[in-house]
């Protein structure tokens, strides 16, 4: 110790530590801080035995409180059913066309549904139902399969071209390119016919010619004037709006590949009042009919 | 001089402060981990579950070279919100064959633990090639590269056998078979029954990305198509303790 000690008279002990002639007092810890410590103390042993905690020879111990993760979302999610049970009775009950003109019904169905949508709809159609090129476009009035209430339940229900439901909505353009069905030429000449339904074909002359070919192998599903077919799904080529493109290199592949786009069947995944509210989501965005 | 006043032995000495922190931590560690490995409660045996075919297999290294588990989890917790949004709460055999899993911890994505059979195919090569095309608000980077990657599954087998060595049961006519397999999955015009009486009869068998030949995508959708799907959920009761 090179310095004297600075203790004065009534100090408290030193915890005897000395470095470089700095001591330091043995003072005791504050009241409040102590009981504090010793209440938590107490709270970790009473937690122990009232949550699961100590593990034994095959189990842990469950706690007096039976409480489990499962057990309480289980919990959870059966509350939210059951608050919810009435009204998705009711929802289930009336007839689709009935849900709009009930306020109440009605504007349950569209928060709910919009909750559905945004969860399991909007990664293809968008967020917004804008869609994107491949899939529809759910805010116009174009619709590939119908537009009513009943249809959009219908297409949610059972989709399209998949192997889930035998109800799915099913139709298939043939490859007239890659199956040789139509030449090179003719294809040409057919694109060019359909852009001009709409809007100006890349070349007029091969009009005339396409309009044969359409006549001969697309009139039975797209209709003689290309209006197109809702019950074969068969899209309506007249009125300027494109699921993949309307421009010459897209139309020709279109033509050439066939497109096969497909939706899944949502009674797998969703409950009759989920399925029952999008439908009236969807329909109440703009193009319900 | 009772026990607690002999701590000035351990501070003055950084030898004796270190075996003895070890200890401490040994002891935490012992009683806070070790029962896991026994205790009856936290290892449930589940239906359904299989080890990877070896196209999934391929697609999981692609996911993990990527990194796709740094935005996305593959762990859905047990709270309404996220079994509502991702589906039936993850349960801890569904990562059995996982080596290593792939949990995560960050979601700038969504989970994709239960994405199998959500989407198309066609969407998957969409959205891996721009991501943006399908979810405009999307702040995902363009993985259209995978497609243009051919792959031949020259060593998946080698992974295989790893993964068997760590105690994943690929049979030796598994991983014999492997490569073989691997072209199967991608082919809906090969014969493709070996690999369903190797790994069951609900394996994807479909060219997953549209295109001739199997490419990184093709792997990467295979795996993605069965993620969460192993596990029948209309049959499965969970019991509560676990």
């Amino acid at each position: 110790m090179s310095k004297k000690s600075q203790k004065f008279e009534g100090d408290p002990n030193t915890t005897g530590h000395e470095w470089d002639g700095i001591e330091e007092f043995d003072n005791p810890m504050p009241r409040w801080w102590l009981w504090t410590f010793y209440a938590t103390i107490i709270w970790g042993v009473l937690y122990t035995i009232a949550y699961p905690a100590w593990p034994l020879i095959n189990g842990a111990t469950a706690g007096v409180l039976g409480w489990s993760t499962r057990g309480d979302v289980a919990a959870e999610i059966t509350a939210v059913e059951e608050a919810n049970a009435p009204v998705n009775a009711r929802l289930e009950a009336v007839e689709l066309t009935a849900i709009a003109e009930d306020p109440e019904l009605g504007s349950y169905a569209v928060s709910a549904g919009s909750a559905v949508f945004k969860t399991w709809c909007a990664q293809c159609h968008g967020s917004g139902a804008a869609g994107a090129k491949g899939y529809p476009n759910l805010l116009d009035d174009d619709w590939l399969w119908g537009g009513s209430v009943e249809d959009i339940h219908a297409t949610i229900t059972h989709g399209i071209r998949n192997e889930d439901s035998d109800e799915a909505r099913y139709s298939e353009m043939p490859a007239f390119g890659r199956d040789e069905l139509l030449e090179k030429e003719e294809i040409s000449q057919v694109v060019n016919y359909v852009m001009s339904l709409s809007g100006e074909p890349q070349d007029a002359s091969k009009v005339d010619a396409g309009s044969v070919v359409f006549a001969d192998n697309c009139a039975s599903c797209h209709m003689k004037d290309g209006t197109g077919d809702r019950a074969q799904g068969a899209p309506n080529l007249a009125d300027a709006i494109w699921l993949y493109g309307g421009d010459y290199g897209t139309l020709t592949e279109t033509v050439t590949n066939s497109r096969y786009g497909v939706m899944p069947a949502w009674n797998t995944r969703l409950t009759e009042a989920q399925i029952r509210a999008v439908s009236a989501y969807v329909h109440q965005l703009g193009g319900g009919e | 001089m009772s026990i607690l006043d002999k701590h000035k032995i351990l501070e003055t000495n950084a030898t004796l402060l270190l075996i003895f922190s070890f200890l401490v931590v040994t002891i935490g560690g012992l009683v806070q981990i070790a029962p896991l490995f026994y205790l009856e409660n936290t290892i449930e045996k589940v239906e359904g579950m299989r080890p990877y075919t070896p196209l999934e297999m391929a697609g999981r290294e692609v996911y993990i070279r990527e990194g796709c588990y740094v935005c996305h989890s593959q762990m859905i917790r047990p709270m309404r919100d996220e079994v509502e949004r991702y589906g039936h709460y993850s349960l801890a055999a569904e990562s059995m064959y996982d080596r290593p899993f792939q949990w995560g911890s960050k979601r700038t994505g969504p989970d994709l633990a239960r994405v199998g059979g959500r989407y198309s195919d066609e969407w998957h090569a969409d959205h891996l090639r721009d991501p943006q095309s399908v979810v405009p608000e999307s702040v995902m980077p363009k993985y259209g590269f995978l497609e243009e990657q051919k792959i031949d599954g020259k060593y998946i087998g080698d992974i295989m056998a790893t993964n068997a060595m760590l105690g994943t049961p690929y049979t030796d006519g598994m991983i014999e078979a492997a490569q073989a397999d691997f072209r199967a999955q991608a082919d809906p015009d090969s014969d493709y029954d070996g690999l369903l009486e190797r790994y069951g009869e609900d394996i994807n068998v479909r060219n997953f990305d549209g295109k001739p030949g199997i490419s990184e995508a093709d792997a990467l959708i295979a795996y993605l198509q069965m993620l969460g799907t192993l596990v029948d959920f209309s049959t499965f009761t969970p019991d509560a303790s676990r």
